[in-house]
C-alpha cells in the first residue's frame, strides 16, 4: 500500500512528474549515448593502433625501442620462437618482423618510411596488412625483391603497380644498404598516414639486404577478439618473461607500447565521469525542486499522517519512494532510449570524416559505431538512482519535520 | 482508573508578532471512558487547542496530560506518535482524507501503520464502512464522495482500530444541518455500541443537543461544565 499511494503521489500532477521523468530520461540516454559513443571510439581506436603493427605484445631486444636501428635486432630469435609457441593462447597469432627506418625513393621523390620485412602469411593474421590490399596484389613468402605500399605513397610518388622503387638503409655492417623493389600492391588504411608511413617486403628480403642472416627485429603477438584493459597481455607477458632472458629480451603489452594512447584512453574515462556529473547535477536540483515543490504542496497531508501516528522515518520513506518510482520509471524509458540509439548508430556509424586529418593522430576511426558496454548502463543507472535517491533525502526530511500543528493549519 | 482524559493546570500562550496571547488558561477537565463530550466557544477561545492537547498534537506550556493513563510529559516523540496511532481517533473539520487513496484503502491506512495483515485490513474497513453507512462506496476516491460522506469515512478511520478516544475538531462544519445530524447519530450509535469515547470541539447548537456532557470555554477557560 506505502508503494500504491507513492506511485498514485506521483501521478497528483502529471505534468510536474513528466517534466522531471523528462530530465532523467534525457540523462539516462545521454549518459548511454555518450559512453556508447566514447566506447565505440575507444575500441576502434585500440583495434586500430593494434592493428596498425602494434599487436597486442611485441617481443624486441632490449634497446630497440630506444634506438630501432638494425644492431638492435635480436639475432637468434629460435628461444623466442619457443617461448611464444609453447605459450601462445587459443585463437592468438604470432609474427616475427625486421622493422627498421629507411628512405624510399623513386626518379622524383624520396621519403622517410618504415621498412617492414613480415612473413606474408603469418602477417595477415596479426596485423591490418593481409586485409589491406586493394590493388595489386598482397606478398607471397616466395617473391624476391617485392614491396608493397600505401596508396598514398603511391599517390605522392606519382608511381604505379609494377614500377620499381629504391629502399635504402643502414645494414648490419653498418654500411648502407640499397635494394630496388618493384610495386606488387598498394594497400589503405583507416589513417592516411599509414599509408605513407608503411612499405611491406617479405621478411628474407629485409634480412637479406640488412644483412641480418635469421635476425628480427620484433616479434607481435595479436588476441582474438577485443582487448580494453590489458590484463589478459599481462597475464602472457609474465609468462614470455619467465621463460625469456631479462638481460636480452623485453616483452611489452600494448599499454607499454602505446602509453600516450593508454592516457587519452584514461581521458575518454575521465570525460565519461564528467558528463555523468554535469547530468547529475542538472537531474539533481530538478529532483529536489520538484520534490520539495511537491512536498510543500501537501504539507496538510503529512500534518495529518504524522497526527494519525505515522512516525518521521515512515514518512522519508514515502517521499524517498516516490522518487524511487520517479526514477525507476525515467530509467527505464532512459535506458530503451539509449539502448535502442546506440544499436541503431552502431549499425550505420557516425561518420566523422570531415574531421578526420584532426582526429587521425590518436588512431581514431574516421566512422565511430558507438558500443554498448553493460558495465556503463549499470554504471548510468546506479548513479542516477543512488545519487537521485540521496538527494530525495532532504526534502523528504523536511516533510518528517513538519508539525502536525503547523501543517495542518496550511490550507 | 475510570477518566480517559485528565487535564490538570493546562496553560497555554501563542506568540503572535510580540505579543502573547493566551489559548488555555489554566484549564484542569477529566473526561469519563465512554463519554460524549462536546467542547464548546465561540472562535478563539482555545477549544480547538484544548483538543490538539489532549491528542498530543500539541503541548502545553504548562500542567499535565493523562490520556489513558499516559502521561504525555514523560513520553518521546516517537511514544507520543504510537499513542496517537493505537489510541487516539481524529476526526478534523476538513475531513483531512488522502486524496489518492479510495475510502477504503483512507481506513486501511491507520490499520496499516499499526502493522495489521492486509486480509484483516481490509475485512475491517469494509464492515465499518458498512456500519458508517457506505456499503457499495469501498473504492470511490474522495473527490467522488459528498462532504457528509467524506466525513464518515474520516469518522470510519478514527474508530476502525477500536481507539480509547476520538477527537473531532468541529465536524459538522462544513456539512449541512441535515448531514451534520446524521453524522452526529452515527457517532452517538458508535458511542453506545462500540463504547468509544467521543469529544468535539464545536460551536454547532446542534452537537452540544447531541453531547452527554457540555463543557462550555471563553478565552481559554471554562465558564461552564454540564453533564446532561
Amino acid at each position: 500500500m506505502y508503494s500504491q499511494l507513492a506511485w498514485r503521489n506521483i501521478w497528483r500532477n502529471p505534468r510536474r512528474t513528466i517534466v522531471i521523468m523528462t530530465a532523467v530520461i534525457i540523462g539516462v540516454f545521454s549518459m548511454i549515448f555518450l559512453c556508447g559513443l566514447m566506447r565505440g571510439m575507444e575500441v576502434e581506436m585500440i583495434r586500430n593502433n593494434l592493428a596498425t603493427l602494434t599487436g597486442n605484445i611485441q617481443i624486441h631486444q632490449k634497446g630497440y625501442r630506444a634506438d630501432p636501428v638494425v644492431e638492435n635486432s635480436m639475432t637468434d630469435p629460435v628461444l623466442l620462437e619457443n617461448a611464444i609457441k609453447t605459450n601462445l593462447p587459443e585463437g592468438a597469432a604470432w609474427a616475427m618482423r625486421v622493422r627498421v627506418n629507411a628512405i624510399v625513393s623513386n626518379a622524383r621523390h624520396s621519403t622517410g618510411v618504415t621498412f617492414v620485412g613480415i612473413d606474408p602469411a603469418k602477417e595477415a593474421r596479426v596485423s591490418f596488412i593481409g586485409k589491406a590490399v586493394t590493388d595489386g596484389r598482397y606478398l607471397n613468402s616466395d617473391d624476391t625483391n617485392k614491396i608493397l605500399i600505401g596508396r598514398a605513397l603511391l599517390d605522392k610518388f606519382k608511381t604505379k603497380i609494377g614500377h620499381k622503387l629504391i629502399v635504402m638503409s643502414q645494414d648490419a655492417d653498418d654500411e648502407i644498404a640499397s635494394t630496388a623493389f618493384r610495386i606488387v600492391g598498394t594497400f589503405r588504411a583507416e589513417m592516411e598516414s599509414t599509408e605513407k608511413a608503411y612499405v611491406f617486403v617479405t621478411l628474407s628480403d629485409a634480412q637479406k639486404m640488412l644483412k641480418l642472416k635469421n635476425g628480427i627485429s620484433e616479434a607481435a603477438i595479436a588476441f582474438k577478439g577485443q582487448s580494453i584493459d590489458g590484463q589478459k597481455e599481462k597475464a602472457l607477458a609474465q609468462k614470455l618473461k619467465s621463460r625469456l632472458p631479462d638481460s636480452i629480451y623485453k616483452v611489452e603489452t600494448w599499454p607499454e607500447l602505446l602509453p600516450m594512447m593508454r592516457e587519452y584512453l584514461s581521458l575518454f574515462d575521465n570525460f565519461i565521469y564528467i558528463w555523468y556529473f554535469v547530468v547529475f547535477i542538472a537531474m539533481g536540483f530538478g529532483i529536489v525542486n520538484t520534490t520539495l515543490m511537491a512536498i510543500f504542496e501537501r504539507m496538510r497531508e503529512f500534518g495529518l499522517l504524522k497526527a494519525l501516528g505515522m512516525k518521521p522515518v515512515s514518512i522519508i520513506r514515502g517521499v524517498i519512494t516516490e522518487s524511487f518510482f520517479l526514477l525507476v520509471s525515467g530509467i527505464i524509458i532512459g535506458n530503451i532510449a539509449g539502448i535502442i540509439t546506440v544499436f541503431l548508430i552502431n549499425r550505420t556509424g557516425i561518420d566523422l570524416s570531415a574531421l578526420a586529418a584532426g582526429v587521425e593522430m590518436w588512431g581514431m576511426p574516421r566512422v565511430i559505431h558507438p558500443e554498448l558496454w553493460i558495465i556503463d548502463v549499470i554504471t548510468a543507472n546506479l548513479v542516477v538512482l543512488v545519487l537521485g535517491l540521496v538527494v530525495s533525502i532532504y526534502p523528504a526530511a523536511k516533510a518528517a519535520r513538519f508539525t502536525p500543528i503547523e501543517a495542518l493549519e496550511k490550507t | 482508573m475510570n477518566n480517559i482524559v485528565e487535564l490538570e493546570k493546562i496553560k497555554k500562550t501563542y506568540l503572535q508578532g510580540k505579543v502573547d496571547i493566551p489559548a488555555i488558561n489554566n484549564v484542569s477537565l477529566s473526561i469519563k471512558k465512554g463519554g460524549f463530550v462536546a467542547i464548546a466557544g465561540p472562535s478563539g477561545s482555545g477549544k480547538t487547542t484544548l483538543l490538539n492537547i489532549i491528542g498530543g498534537l500539541d503541548q502545553p506550556d504548562s500542567g499535565t496530560v493523562r490520556v489513558d493513563g499516559e502521561k504525555f510529559e514523560t513520553l518521546t516523540p516517537s511514544r507520543l506518535a504510537e499513542l496517537r496511532l493505537f489510541k487516539i481517533g481524529f476526526v478534523f473539520q476538513a475531513y483531512n482524507l488522502i486524496p489518492v487513496l479510495s475510502a477504503a484503502e483512507n481506513v486501511e491506512f491507520v490499520m496499516l501503520l499499526q502493522g495489521i495483515p492486509k486480509k484483516e485490513r481490509l475485512r475491517k474497513a469494509h464492515a465499518i464502512l458498512d456500519d458508517v453507512g457506505l456499503s457499495g462506496k469501498y473504492n470511490r476516491r474522495p473527490a467522488e464522495l459528498s462532504g457528509g460522506q467524506q466525513q464518515r469515512v474520516a469518522v470510519a478511520r478514527a474508530i476502525v482500530s477500536n481507539p480509547s478516544i476520538v477527537l473531532a475538531d468541529e465536524p459538522t462544519a462544513n456539512l449541512d444541518s441535515k448531514t451534520g445530524q446524521g453524522l452526529l447519530e452515527l457517532m452517538k450509535t458508535m458511542n453506545k455500541e462500540k463504547k468509544v469515547t467521543f469529544v468535539f470541539s464545536t460551536h454547532d447548537k446542534m452537537v452540544m443537543d447531541y453531547a452527554g456532557r457540555l463543557v462550555r470555554l471563553r478565552d481559554g477557560s471554562i465558564f461552564d461544565d454540564q453533564s446532561k
